[in-house]
């Protein structure tokens, strides 16, 4: 309290207005596309002059969005599974053994942080190209894995730092295997994590547009890919719609999170002091 | 001795055949940026430098120093727009209030670019929000060009990167050590003079963090650019589209994505050693 009252009162009144102003930018084409959603018109206008469902039937029938929201799930299912396995694994090994190449696996393994999405997309488009591979959901599976590990990693390594490491010696001590302790203690400990860590990598994947646009094809085209075909195509309002379906769930699925996980310890943006 | 090292196997080949992967897609990027362009073919000719010389052309360099100053000034601009929001989510004490500056700061971060470009669309167009809205206070008679413009992507790259930028300074604040700045306050220093010269030199770690992601991500924005800059604002990774999809010119392509990956590389190496100076002011 006593730093809060020593602010001179200016201050006091412009840091939570900045704040307020802040907070309204990043919401402002939140509330504008929900706006537009509503719209009866075809013809985007401001502020609607007549308000509908239309455009959110036509999300739910549109072949092209149904399609597409089917590959995204089929996509994010298995390379959201598929990146925690690899790395919870990497990241138990990292934290608990000593083995060769262990940085430079590391860094490659991070890299796509780094890397543009479209220099990986453009390289596994080659790959397939070169080879005459058909491009199926096994390549754009592989591509959403490489693109969402780096998050599951960052995500179980926090928990790892958590993790009391005189747990796993307890066991190992009264005589369990390695992989005894790995699968009933350290796992079972890491569960909060391990599930922070998929959530953000099936939602990352689910999203994901620049690899997927060069690795998809009409038929395993995700769901941002059938979006943004659509916007060349049409004018009207569904996308808007879609939108703002896409926001609703995920800022549902966050704000479960938050309540069930604490998304600022999964994030590790608690205040520690 | 042997389970455990069989294990570590077990739980270390799988990242291995992925970083393999990875390793594979980049050295295939490499390999096709020194082969000759075939017209009409997917199969390349034998080695050459053509497409690097190739890339000294107006297009081109245009679209290199577009994407230059857009990661720059995205990056600085996103820094100073999300301080104040990663600050106040750290340091409000209501704990709802809390939760609901993360949420909104953090969502969009999960949108992905389709769904926040497309609202930018809306805002920015002619007959979008901010024209609408200005033409009824009757401020202008005719619509701002804010689509197809620099500035229109701009704005779109900046709420893009906030989200990250805001979680990596707050975790960074997260980590100060609240005692140093009530030390300073019990020494006499007023709110912003504590601000100035304990909080901030303490998140530097994090805000170092943040440009360069800032910076990476901007570098690597596709559908912004695409969509909101419509061919007027080229970017490195619009014409890398470009040129791989209308022209199938995978080896100019190529070219262009590694002369990318190494002006990235530049930029960051330089950004690496500007911020180590920094950080001595940091005083860590």
């Amino acid at each position: 309290m006593k730093i809060r009252s020593s602010l001179p009162l200016p201050l006091r009144v412009a840091a939570p207005a900045l704040v307020c102003l802040i907070l309204a930018f990043v919401l402002l084409p939140v509330v504008v596309v929900t706006m537009a959603s509503f719209n009866d018109k075809a013809l985007l206008t401001f502020p609607p002059q007549t308000w509908s469902w239309r455009w959110f039937i036509r999300v739910f029938t549109y072949a092209d969005f149904q399609h597409g929201f089917r590959a995204s799930l089929i996509v994010m299912l298995w390379s959201s599974m598929i990146a925690l396995v690899v790395g919870t694994g990497l990241a138990i090994a990292v934290k608990r053994m000593a083995f060769p190449g262990k940085d430079t696996l590391q860094a490659i393994l991070l890299s796509p942080l780094v890397i543009p999405h479209f220099t990986l997309g453009l390289g596994l488009l080659i790959l397939v190209a070169q080879f005459r591979v058909d491009r199926g959901y096994a390549l754009v599976i592989l591509c959403h894995v490489m693109l969402v590990l780096p998050f599951v990693l960052r995500s179980v390594y926090v928990s790892m730092e958590n993790l009391d490491e005189r747990l796993e010696q307890a066991a190992a001590s009264l005589g369990a295997s390695p992989l005894k302790v790995l699968l009933t203690v350290t796992i079972p400990l890491l569960a909060p994590g391990l599930f922070g860590g998929w959530l953000f990598a099936a939602i990352m994947s689910f999203s994901e547009f620049t690899a997927s646009l060069f690795v998809t094809t009409q038929n395993t085209q995700t769901l941002p890919v059938a979006m943004y075909n659509y916007v060349r195509e049409f004018a009207d309002p569904t996308l808007a719609a879609l939108s703002v379906v896409y926001i609703a769930v995920t800022a549902s699925l966050l704000a479960f999170a938050n309540y069930f996980l604490g998304l600022g310890r999964v994030l590790n943006i608690e205040d520690n002091h | 001795m042997d389970t455990r090292s069989g294990l570590r196997a077990w739980l270390v080949s799988p990242a291995v055949l992925v970083a393999f992967c990875i390793c594979v897609a980049l050295i295939t990027v490499f390999q096709y940026s020194l082969r000759a362009y075939v017209p009409g073919s997917l199969d390349v000719g034998g080695l050459t430098l053509a497409n690097f010389t190739g890339l000294n052309k107006p297009i081109y360099l245009d679209a290199f120093w577009n994407t230059l100053l857009l990661s720059a000034e995205t990056t600085v601009l996103s820094l100073l727009v999300a301080y104040p929001l990663a600050y106040a989510m750290v340091r409000v004490r209501n704990r709802a209030l809390k939760s609901f500056i993360l949420i909104v700061s953090v969502t969009p971060l999960f949108l992905g670019e389709i769904v926040r470009t497309y609202s930018w669309i809306i805002v920015l167009g002619n007959n979008g929000f901010i024209n609408t809205m200005l033409r009824k206070l009757g401020l202008i008679e005719w619509p701002l060009e804010l689509m197809f413009t620099h500035l229109g992507v701009l704005v779109a790259l900046v709420h893009v990167t906030i989200p990250v930028v805001v979680l990596m300074l707050a975790t960074a604040i997260s980590h100060i050590d609240r005692d140093y700045e009530k030390a300073a306050q019990s020494l006499g220093a007023g709110p912003i003079r504590t601000f100035l010269t304990v909080t901030l030199p303490l998140s530097m770690p994090g805000i170092l963090a943040s440009v360069t992601t800032a910076f990476a991500w901007t570098f690597s924005a596709f559908a912004t650019p695409q969509m909101i800059g419509g061919g007027r604002v080229p970017t490195v990774s619009t014409l890398v589209y470009q040129l791989g999809f209308s022209s199938m010119n995978f080896p100019l392509a190529a070219s262009l994505s590694v002369a990318g990956l190494a002006l990235t590389a530049v930029a960051l190496w330089g950004l690496g050693r500007m911020t180590r100076r920094l950080k001595a002011v940091g005083g860590h």
